[in-house]
Formats: structure tokens, sequence, C-alpha cells
């Protein structure tokens, strides 16, 4: 009997899955990892556990994209900006 | 006013990638590279999801121009929330010789055709570096620019923009239609998850030709030649102070 929160836990999967294609250290690093993850639970039957996983998987996603969006913003700041603090006068 | 933004997205090399240049010194390889789009135009798309989301503006609109490859550069700018796209087809040697003079007057008149209200652009691409489209494209439809934007907001049919300058930031207020390029610190662009890219196939990409617009594409500039910046120097460590004014001496500097 499959249980009513599967979709939701496939559906977290493949989201990760996605977002871990850019992931620094490597696609494939990522995708090991990510099954590794998820087959360790594979058993867990309690909704209540089950949910607080999402949580945390989800958790990992927002991660993700912060750490894309920082190591991009960085990189712009470093190729189009000089020092700003010498310019402004004041801490960016 | 239509409430109709058109945002412009380009494909560029991903920034992330180390770039080389073609044996021939032609230009760059982009076969088989990654790409993506120009983080500028991220931050531009996001603007304009932000004003949409805030009810101020109605409809946004993603245009890009090139090959079929743009047509994903549209599809992430759709997953990130705009309403449709345009894909204005240019391919092979036009696409080639493509710069912002052209790619302004498709804008140009694109935002004619859509009667749009405002035309958010990013302020420069990271692969040519012009920093030039949304200059030109405001000149041909002669409408403010409020170029450089950290900061902008709708005031009735007027325009706030600050702007980040040399020296600090200006505040500056134009009217309506007008033409944006975003900065660095104008927002934070979300992310296109799988599920907004799921939802967003749903979404409209119109094909238009340059020659359906009336534009003419040929470039007034001819690419010679394409070089690797210099290797850089290792650096040296001197143990003292005289060691230092001997070297810079011995290299002429001093």
């Amino acid at each position: 009997m499959a249980n009513p929160l599967r979709g939701e836990v496939v559906r977290l999967y493949k989201n990760l899955l996605y977002l871990g294609r850019e992931y620094p250290k490597g696609g494939d690093y990522f995708r090991d990892r990510l099954r590794s993850a998820f087959s360790k639970n594979k058993a867990v039957q309690d909704q209540e556990q089950i949910k607080a996983l999402i949580a945390r998987g989800e958790f990992v996603a927002r991660e993700l994209e912060a750490l894309y969006y920082l190591r991009k913003y960085r990189a712009m700041k470093k190729r189009y900006y000089e020092d700003w603090t010498v310019i402004l006068g004041r801490p960016v | 006013m239509s409430g109709r933004v058109l945002v412009g997205v380009k494909r560029v090399i991903d920034y992330a990638v180390k770039i080389r240049v073609k044996p021939d010194n032609s230009g760059v390889v982009t076969d088989g590279v990654k790409h993506s789009m120009n983080p500028f135009c991220e931050i531009a798309v996001e603007e304009a999801v932000k004003l949409k989301e805030k009810k101020l503006i109605k409809e946004v609109v993603a245009v890009s121009c090139g090959p079929q490859q743009s047509q994903e550069t549209i599809r992430t700018a759709l997953a990130m929330g705009a309403d449709r796209g345009i894909h204005v087809e240019v391919t092979g040697k036009d696409y080639d010789t493509l710069g912002p003079l052209q790619v302004s007057k498709i804008l140009a008149a694109l935002a004619k055709k859509e009667e749009a209200q405002l035309v958010i652009l990013g302020k420069q691409a990271i692969d040519d570096d012009c920093n030039q489209t949304g200059q030109m494209t405001a000149a041909l439809l002669d409408w403010p620019q409020g170029t450089f934007a950290s900061e902008v907001s709708l005031e009735n049919d007027k325009v706030k923009v600050v702007r980040e300058i040399d020296g600090g930031l200006e505040t500056i207020k134009i009217s309506t239609p007008a033409v944006l390029t975003a900065d660095l610190r104008l927002n934070t662009p979300r992310y296109a998850t799988l599920p907004n890219i799921m939802k967003a196939k749903k979404k409209k990409i119109a094909n238009v030709k340059p020659a359906d617009l009336g534009v003419d594409l040929t470039s007034r500039l001819e690419v010679l030649r394409v070089d690797e910046p210099p290797q850089r120097q290792a650096g040296m460590k001197v143990e003292t102070v005289d060691d230092l004014v001997v070297k810079l001496k011995d290299a002429g500097k001093v």
C-alpha cells in the first residue's frame, strides 16, 4: 500500500535532482549523495517523521538556491565592481 | 497605459565556464559549452515579475534574439514568472554579427508593437560587456532611460530610479514609457525550480523574424581578432626591502 506522501517525496527528489545539476562538486557527486540520503530513509512509515524529512529536504533545496545565488553574485561583484568601500567610503 | 513590460533576456555562455579562444582567433568556443541567461538579465526579469506581483503592471513579456536555443532562455524567464515570450529568430552569420545596435532596433520595434510601458534590460551582457543595448533602445524610441538601476519604484505614471554611478547613488524621476537597465543590487533573482519550469511549458512563445519587424541586421562592425588576455606572471618573494628596491630597479620601474 503506497504511502499517501509518496507523491510529495518523489516530487522533492526530482526537484533536488534538478537543483543538484549545478552543484560545484559536480552533478554526479550530488546525485550519488542524494540517492544514498533518500534510500537510507526508505523504511520510514510514520507520517510525522516523513513530513519532517520532507521539510529537511526542502530546507536543503533553499540552501542550494542560496548557494548558487551567492556564487553568482560574488563572481559578478568581483568582475565588475572595484572596491566599493574605497569609492563609497562605507562598507557594502 | 497598457501595463505591459518588455524584458530582454540574452543567452550567454554560463558565467562559471572557463572561456577558450578558438585556435584561429576568430572568436570564442561556443559549441558544446554550457549556456545560460545573462545574470543581469535575470535581475531584469526578477524586477519585472516583482512589479507584476505588486500589481503595478499587468503583463511581463520576455524577449530574446537568437537561434533555436534562445527559446531555453525564454523558458527560464517564463519559469521565473513572465507571462509570455517572443523569440526573434536570428541565425547563422546574422547571429554572429548580432550586436547592441541590431538588438536595440528589434527591441524598439517590439516595444512599439506591444505598446510596452517599460522595457527592462540587464545593464550589460557578460560575454560582450557592451553596456549599450538599453541606452540605444531608449534613444531609438526617444524614451527616457534609467540605467544602472539599483532601486525602481513606480509612482503613478512616473518612475523613480536610484542609479549606481561612480561616486555614489543618483535618484532620478522619469516619465513612462521608459527603458531601465538593471544593476547587480536591484534585487535577488529567484531560481527557476522544476515545478515552475513545468508550469511554464504551458505559456506561449511567439516566433518572429527581424524582417517582420522591418529591422535591418547588417552590422557596422567587423571582428578582426580575438585573443586571450596575457598570462599572469608569477609573483616573486623577496627577503628585505633592499632586495625589493634592487628588483624594481632591474625591472626598470624605479
